[in-house]
């Protein structure tokens, strides 16, 4: 059951995440800068409230964990170093630190 | 595939070393599908083992999530070295797999000069 829950889940993260980035990566990945966010903001969410393991496994690491993507922003953040250090410097740095943000405030939504 | 590797080895409370390693070999791998000749020549692979797989198989959100966890639990100094760690790791395995990519292509193409 719950590998058929992750499965339905990724389907529907990844797809949409082909799609942010397809439709909003440009010369700097906005698509995929907001998908990773995105992501992080709904899986705090589900950590803050305390989901069900089943509601964790489709929304959680299903969905979120299809929805984000660590080798993407890996890659991307090479690319954009090779436009300048600083550009990259930003990206990787306002991809973590806007994710951390939006799980914490998820977090907090999620437990009240 | 990554919610099969995280149940046969499971994140310890401390350093997410599972999750560091997922990010870290997906990263790698994405960065070195370029030096296959025969994902080059199909652009349709690429679509399907990149962003599908590979972006599938990696995860942003677990890994703020995990650092987030490590804040509230007041361990700054282990949450820094786990976010920045991984940043870290990635962009060098990044960084070394696209120097083998460009010198696989070159390879390739100097030897198919010659065929000519």
């Amino acid at each position: 059951m719950t590998p058929l829950l992750v499965a339905l889940g990724a389907a529907v993260g990844a797809t949409s995440r082909f799609l942010a980035a397809h439709y909003l990566d440009r010369r700097t990945p906005w698509g995929t800068l907001l998908v990773n966010v995105a992501g992080s903001f709904v899986l705090g969410v589900l950590f803050g409230a305390g989901v069900s393991a089943h509601a964790l496994a489709l929304l959680g690491t299903g969905l979120c964990g299809g929805l984000t993507t660590y080798s993407a922003f890996a890659v991307q953040t090479r690319d954009q170093a090779r436009r300048g250090l600083a550009i990259g410097a930003a990206y990787g740095g306002a991809t973590i630190v806007a994710s951390l943000a939006a799980c914490a405030c998820g977090f907090a939504l999620g437990q009240a | 595939m990554r919610w099969w590797i995280g149940d046969l080895v499971p994140d310890g409370a401390d350093f997410p070393w599972t999750t560091f390693a997922i990010n870290l070999t997906g990263s790698l791998v994405l960065a070195l599908l370029p030096a296959l000749s025969a994902v080059r020549r199909r652009p349709a692979l690429v679509a399907g083992l990149g962003p599908g797989l590979l972006g599938g198989f990696t995860t942003l959100s677990t890994y703020t999530e995990q650092g987030r966890t490590l804040l509230a639990d007041g361990r700054t100094g282990l949450a820094a070295a786990y976010l920045l760690g991984t940043f870290a790791a990635c962009l060098a395995a990044v960084t070394l797999a696209g120097h083998l990519s460009t010198l696989a292509a070159r390879a390739e193409f100097e030897a198919e000069e010659g065929n000519e």
